[in-house]
């Protein structure tokens, strides 16, 4: 494994390894956040101090589709002992799947003093790093957040569309088969929780996992990044690019790849995703 | 012969018992430490698995088998690739627990509703559709023999 500095990656601190997060452990300006795919990680074990951050229950509103506001973020926050300057280190369990979505809202307020542990849970454990199943109690803290800024790094239904019309740059990281729309095996089954299979007009399909090491969970380097990106799909850094998978979360890895580690300025997530598309009423739709 | 298996019944007293999110999900957890007694054997499947045991839509990779047994049920086994599948683990455990052995008119009236039943409401969209696709599968094996 190269390591992370000698990786050529666009931000140089964004990506800490596990060897850092150890040594910032009693570091009370660094909160680290465990963020899983499964529910039952966390409390089976985890980095000691570090809290979690859970997709559900702490990130979504309990009614609408959508994520928490100004007021939830800054409950969020103070009940995990953060102030506007303490670095969240952001790791978990798939690759960091949940973790650079967790990573992606709390960007929806700005918090940059934001990092993910590279390898994630999986290299820690590999590590034979320690874990403990002992649930730290911080301080709460008074946490002042702007509201929630939406239009830089997320992208609507609305704005897909528009974005689909003037031919703009789109990548779909599903699985190959989601993106074709292929039937599931069993025809009782529902497609992904949308009445129509297939993806976005244009989209092109990068599996988010192509961008990791799958031995260890570490993201590959900048130059393989940019072979996986630039030279195979044809992405040019400078134009827009938008994300998207079946509920915005697998693409936000992606997204965290092509804005931080390979430096493209300008990439949104749609976290409507194909949830919403495929069950979208009269929205082009590609096989 | 229709109606919940027993031992889910059971299960489910239990459950609704801890009223404590991080209570059920320690309970949850050494229901999946049981995993390695419901894990495929060898002799059934090697991998790479067939495609066609895969259970649809879950991200830790989960397969059902289900082997005829001479009293006319299903005994069922279950691997889940992802070491760090923890749920999947749990709901393949209990299952087979639950359901290896039962009426086959009980196991296709298991509905997916089991997944907040078990893991409450809060699990992920994602999640549950993962978990459900198991659920999909066991119930599908019995349907298949009933038909």
């Amino acid at each position: 494994m190269v390591d992370i500095e000698q990786r050529g990656y666009a931000s140089e601190d964004t990506l800490v390894s596990t060897g850092w997060v150890a040594a910032h452990l009693d570091d009370p300006n660094v909160r680290v956040i465990e963020s899983n795919e499964d529910p039952l990680l966390y409390p089976s074990g985890h980095v000691p101090g570090a809290v979690q951050v859970d997709w559900t229950r702490d990130l979504n509103d309990p009614i609408r589709r959508d994520y928490l506001d100004q007021a939830g973020f800054e409950a969020l926050m103070s009940r995990i002992g953060a102030t506007r300057d303490t670095t969240v280190v952001f790791y978990g369990d798939k690759n960091n799947w949940w973790a650079t979505y967790a990573f992606w809202v709390f960007q929806l307020f700005g918090h940059a003093n934001a990092k993910v542990m590279d390898g994630g849970r999986t290299k820690w454990e590999q590590e034979g790093r320690e874990l403990t199943r002992a649930v730290p109690s911080y301080s709460p803290t008074q946490y002042a957040a702007p509201k929630r800024d939406d239009h830089k790094i997320r992208a609507f239904r609305e704005q897909v569309l528009a974005h689909v019309r003037s031919n703009g740059q789109m990548i779909d990281v599903r699985s190959p088969q989601e993106f074709s729309g292929e039937r599931m095996h069993m025809p009782d089954y529902p497609n992904e929780g949308a009445l129509r299979g297939g993806h976005i007009p244009g989209a092109k399909n990068v599996p988010w996992a192509k961008a990791i090491n799958p031995e260890d969970g570490t993201f590959k380097t900048a130059e393989q990044l940019r072979a996986i990106y630039q030279q195979e799909q044809g992405l040019t850094p400078s134009q827009e690019v938008i994300t998207y998978c079946r509920i915005g979360e697998r693409s936000s890895h992606t997204w965290f790849v092509l804005t931080y580690l390979l430096g493209f300025p300008n990439v949104r997530n749609y976290d409507g995703s194909w949830t919403e598309w495929g069950n979208s009423v009269g929205v082009p739709i590609e096989k | 012969m229709a109606g919940i298996p027993q031992k889910l019944a059971d299960l489910l007293d239990d459950l609704s018992a801890i009223t404590d999110r991080y209570e059920r999900a320690e309970y949850l957890i050494e229901i999946a430490d049981r995993f390695p007694s419901s894990k495929v054997p060898p002799e059934i499947a090697v991998q790479p698995y067939p495609e066609e045991h895969r259970a649809p839509a879950c991200e830790s990779d989960a397969f059902v088998w289900a082997i005829d047994q001479p009293d006319g049920t299903l005994k069922y086994y279950f691997d889940v690739l992802n070491p760090q599948g923890l749920s999947a683990k749990a709901m393949s455990v209990i299952l087979d627990e639950a359901l290896s052995g039962a009426p086959l008119e009980q196991v296709v009236s298991i509905k997916d509703d089991l997944v907040f039943d078990l893991f409450g409401r809060e699990v992920s969209m994602g999640k549950g559709a993962g978990l459900m696709g198991i659920i999909a599968l066991v119930r599908h094996e019995a349907r298949k023999r009933l038909t």
